[in-house]
C-alpha cells in the first residue's frame, strides 16, 4: 500500500517539474537508446547460433598453403576453406567423426513453372549429413540419402520462403524445381531456419546473410557445373586450359567448407590425429609443403577465428556504454536539482513522522518511475537506431530487431541507471535536517 | 509531560560557536496551553525544534512522557514525532500539489493505520476545522486562514499528545488570527497540550502560562498582559522576525 502511495507521490512530483523530469527521461532515453542499438547488434552477432550442438560441431582447416608465406601460429593464419580434393578425400574416408559434411556455395537461375520471370538464387551444394548435423527443421519430406549423393542425383531440398514463392506453399515433395535448364526433384521442404551468425558459411554473403533456399547434392552441383560463389583463394594458379570448375577441382585453390560432428573430446582428439595423418600421407605425394598445421574449431571458436564479431563492433559497444555513463552523470545533476527543490516537502514529511528510510524509499520509487520511462524512450531510440543500422549496412537484417529479452534488458538497464544516478541525490535529500527548512518554507 | 533539564544547544562552524540554548530548564504539564515569547535570536526556534524532536540538544536531558528522548535513533524519534507531536507553522507548510484530503493524510501515512481508519479521521478533522466540503481543493484555492485550519487539521489528525505551534497566526489578519486562536483554545480544552511561540502579546496573554526565553535561558512570567510585555527587552520583535 505504501508503494502505491509513493507511486502517486512520484507522479505528482513529476507533474510539478515537467521540464526537469522530461530532460532526465530524455537523457536516460538517449543513453539507453544508443547503448541498446549497439548492444542488440553485438548480442545477436555474438550469440550462439546452435547452442545445443555448438560444442560438438567442428570446422576443419588444413594448411595446404604457399611454403613461402609467413609461419602459421594459430587457426587465424590458416585458410578457412579447403580444396575440393581434400574435402572429398575426407568425405569418402572412414574417419572417427559421427558425421561429416562437405559443402560449397553456388548459385543458379530458378525458372518458375508459371509465367513469373526467372530469378537468381544462392545454392548450397552439400552432402545429406548436412541436415541432421545442423538440426535443420523439415516442414515436409526429408533430406536425400547418402546413396543419392553417390549417385549424383538431381534432387533438392528447398526453403519455406522459396516454396511459398514458387508453389504458394504446401507439401511440394515430389514436384520439380527448375534450375537453369535442369529439373531437380524436391525431396524436402525446410522450415524457417536462420542460424545467426550463419556459422556454417561465414564467407559467402557474410555471416549475417539469409540462409540459402536451395540445397542439392554437392556431387550433382559440381557435375552441372555450378560455379562457386564466395571466396576462392589460390596460392598457385589453376590450370587455365581446363574448364573453370574442373581446374578448381584439381588445384590447390580453397573454395569449399568442411564440418565434422565429434561428440566427445576423445573423438575430437582422434579426429585431429586422423587429419594429421591424412596430411602426412598427402605430403608423401608432394602436397602440403608447409609444416603440419591442422585445426578443428567448434562453432564458437570458429566465429572467433573468422572475426565474425569485429573489433569495430566492440569499440562501438564500449563507446555507447561511455555515452550512457555520460547521460547517467547528467541525470545525477538533474536529480540533485530536482530533489533539493523538494527539500521543503521532505522537511515537512520528516516533521510529520517520516523516517529517513521512508523518505529514501519515496524518492527511490520516483527515480524508478523515471527509469522505466527512460527505458521506454530508450527503446524508441533503439528502434530508430536499429532502423538506421538496417538502412546503412546490407546484410544486417537479422540483427536489427528488439526481441523480448532485449526489451527487458533496456528497461532493466534504464532503471538500474536511474537508481545509480539517483542514489546519491536521494541519500542526500534523506539526510536533510528538517528544522531549518521548515522555518523558511 | 515535557521536561527539559539543563538543555544546551551549540552550533559550531569552523570559525564560530553559537550558543542557542544555555542550560535551559523548562517543564510543561499535560493539558497546559503555554506561550513562548522572546526576542529574535533568543533561542525560541531552537527550543521548538528540540521540543519537536527535529533537533537533538548538545547536552542536557529532554524527557517526554517521562522518557528520555534526547538520544534516540532517527527511526524512534520519527515514530514519537508521528504519534505524540503535532506541528503548526507560520507559513502553513501545506504541500501545494496535494489536495486538502491528501495534506491531512500526510502524518497518517507514516502511522500504519488502515485505509478506512484514515478515511474516517481525515473526514472528521476536516469537518472539525469547517472544511469538510472542500476536501478536493488545492491549498492555493483557499485563503490564508483556511490554509492554517487545514494545517491544524493535519496536526491533529494523528491525535497527538501536544501541539507545537510556531507563530500560527503570523501570516494572518487579525480576524482570521482570532478564529485560529479560538480553534486552538477549543483543542486545548479537549485535553491537547499546546506550546505556542508568538510575537503577539495579545495572543500570548490568552495562554494559561507564559515562558520567556532570552539568551538561551527560559523563565516563567507570572502574568503576560500586553502592557507588561512592552517593558521587556524585545529588541527585534518589531521587525517581525525570530
Amino acid at each position: 500500500m505504501q508503494f502505491t502511495y509513493y507511486l502517486r507521490l512520484a507522479l505528482a512530483s513529476m507533474r510539478r517539474t515537467p521540464i526537469l523530469t522530461g530532460l532526465m527521461i530524455l537523457a536516460l532515453g538517449l543513453g539507453i537508446g544508443a547503448f541498446m542499438t549497439t548492444f542488440t547488434v553485438h548480442y545477436l552477432m555474438s550469440g550462439d547460433p546452435i547452442p545445443h550442438k555448438s560444442s560438438v560441431l567442428y570446422a576443419v582447416q588444413l594448411d595446404n598453403w604457399d611454403p613461402n608465406s609467413p609461419p602459421t601460429e594459430s587457426a587465424q593464419d590458416v585458410q578457412p576453406q579447403l580444396t575440393w580434393q581434400d574435402g572429398e578425400n575426407l568425405m569418402n574416408a572412414d574417419t572417427p567423426a559421427t558425421r561429416q559434411a562437405h559443402m560449397y556455395g553456388a548459385g543458379a537461375i530458378v525458372v518458375p513453372e508459371n509465367d513469373e520471370p526467372p530469378f537468381d538464387e544462392s545454392i548450397v551444394g552439400t552432402y545429406n549429413a548436412f541436415f541432421e548435423m545442423f538440426d535443420v527443421p523439415f516442414l515436409y519430406g526429408q533430406p536425400w540419402n547418402r546413396q543419392m549423393d553417390d549417385d549424383h542425383a538431381s534432387v533438392a531440398v528447398i526453403g519455406r520462403k522459396l516454396n511459398d514463392k514458387l508453389f504458394g506453399g504446401g507439401d511440394t515433395v515430389g514436384r520439380n524445381i527448375r534450375l537453369g535448364d535442369k529439373f531437380f526433384k524436391i525431396v524436402g521442404v525446410i522450415d524457417d531456419w536462420q542460424p545467426t551468425p550463419r556459422f556454417y558459411h561465414v564467407d559467402a554473403g557474410g555471416a549475417f546473410a539469409d540462409t540459402e533456399q536451395i540445397f542439392i547434392p554437392m556431387t550433382r552441383a559440381i557435375d552441372e557445373p555450378m560455379w562457386p560463389r564466395g571466396n576462392t583463394n589460390c596460392w598457385s594458379p589453376p590450370d587455365e586450359s581446363l574448364p573453370l570448375v574442373q581446374a578448381l577441382k584439381q588445384s590447390e585453390c580453397v573454395w569449399t567448407q568442411f564440418w565434422a560432428e565429434l561428440d566427445t573430446p576423445e573423438q575430437a582428439a582422434a579426429y585431429k590425429d586422423y587429419l594429421d595423418n591424412y596430411v602426412r600421407s598427402q605430403k608423401e605425394i608432394g602436397r602440403f609443403p608447409r609444416p603440419l598445421n591442422t585445426f578443428i574449431s567448434n562453432v564458437n571458436e570458429w566465429l572467433d577465428v573468422n572475426g565474425v564479431v569485429g573489433n569495430d563492433n566492440r569499440v562501438q559497444l564500449r563507446l555507447s556504454f561511455l555515452f550512457l555513463m555520460v547521460c547517467v552523470l547528467n541525470t545525477v545533476g538533474l536529480l540533485m536539482a530536482k530533489f533539493l527543490g523538494k527539500s521543503g516537502e521532505v522537511a515537512l514529511r520528516r516533521a510529520m513522522g517520516a523516517s529517513r528510510s521512508a523518505i529514501f524509499a519515496q524518492n527511490l520509487v520516483e527515480i524508478c518511475v523515471i527509469g522505466v520511462l527512460g527505458g521506454a524512450v530508450g527503446i524508441g531510440f533503439a528502434w530508430l537506431g536499429l532502423r538506421a543500422v538496417e538502412s546503412l549496412y546490407h546484410g544486417y537484417q537479422h540483427l536489427v530487431h528488439l526481441d523480448p529479452a532485449m526489451l527487458a534488458v533496456a528497461v532493466s538497464l534504464s532503471v538500474a541507471s536511474a537508481i545509480a544516478a539517483g542514489l546519491y541525490p536521494v541519500w542526500r535529500v534523506s539526510l536533510l535536517a528538517p528544522a531549518g527548512l521548515l522555518k523558511t518554507q | 509531560m515535557l521536561k527539559m533539564t539543563n538543555i544546551s544547544k551549540v552550533y559550531r562552524t569552523e570559525l564560530i560557536e553559537t550558543h542557542a540554548l544555555r542550560e535551559l530548564n523548562l517543564h510543561v504539564d499535560e493539558g497546559e496551553f503555554v506561550s513562548v515569547t522572546g526576542p529574535s535570536g533568543s533561542g525560541k526556534t531552537t527550543f521548538l525544534n528540540i521540543a519537536g524532536l527535529l533537533e537533538t540538544p548538545t547536552s542536557g536531558i529532554y524527557e517526554l512522557d517521562d522518557q528520555d528522548v534526547g538520544r534516540l535513533s532517527d527511526r524512534q524519534r520519527s515514530r514519537i514525532r508521528n504519534e505524540k507531536v503535532g506541528f503548526i507553522f507560520q507559513s502553513f507548510n501545506l504541500i501545494p500539489d496535494l489536495n486538502l484530503w491528501d495534506n491531512v493524510d500526510v502524518p497518517l501515512r507514516y502511522r500504519g493505520w488502515s485505509a478506512s481508519r484514515r478515511r474516517k479521521v481525515i473526514g472528521d478533522m476536516l469537518d472539525l476545522v469547517g472544511l469538510g466540503s472542500r476536501k478536493g481543493y488545492l491549498p492555493s484555492q483557499l485563503s490564508g486562514g483556511q490554509q492554517q485550519r487545514v494545517a491544524i487539521a493535519r496536526a491533529l489528525a494523528g491525535n497527538p499528545r501536544f501541539l507545537l505551534a510556531d507563530e500560527p497566526t503570523g501570516n494572518l489578519d487579525s480576524e482570521m488570527a482570532g478564529h485560529v486562536m479560538q480553534l486552538l483554545e477549543e483543542i486545548n480544552r479537549e485535553g491537547t497540550t499546546i506550546v505556542m511561540v508568538t510575537h503577539d502579546p495579545d495572543l500570548a496573554a490568552r495562554a494559561q502560562r507564559n515562558i520567556y526565553i532570552l539568551d538561551g535561558h527560559a523563565s516563567d512570567l507570572p502574568s503576560l498582559h500586553p502592557d507588561n510585555v512592552r517593558t521587556l527587552p524585545d529588541r527585534e520583535a518589531a521587525q517581525g522576525g525570530f
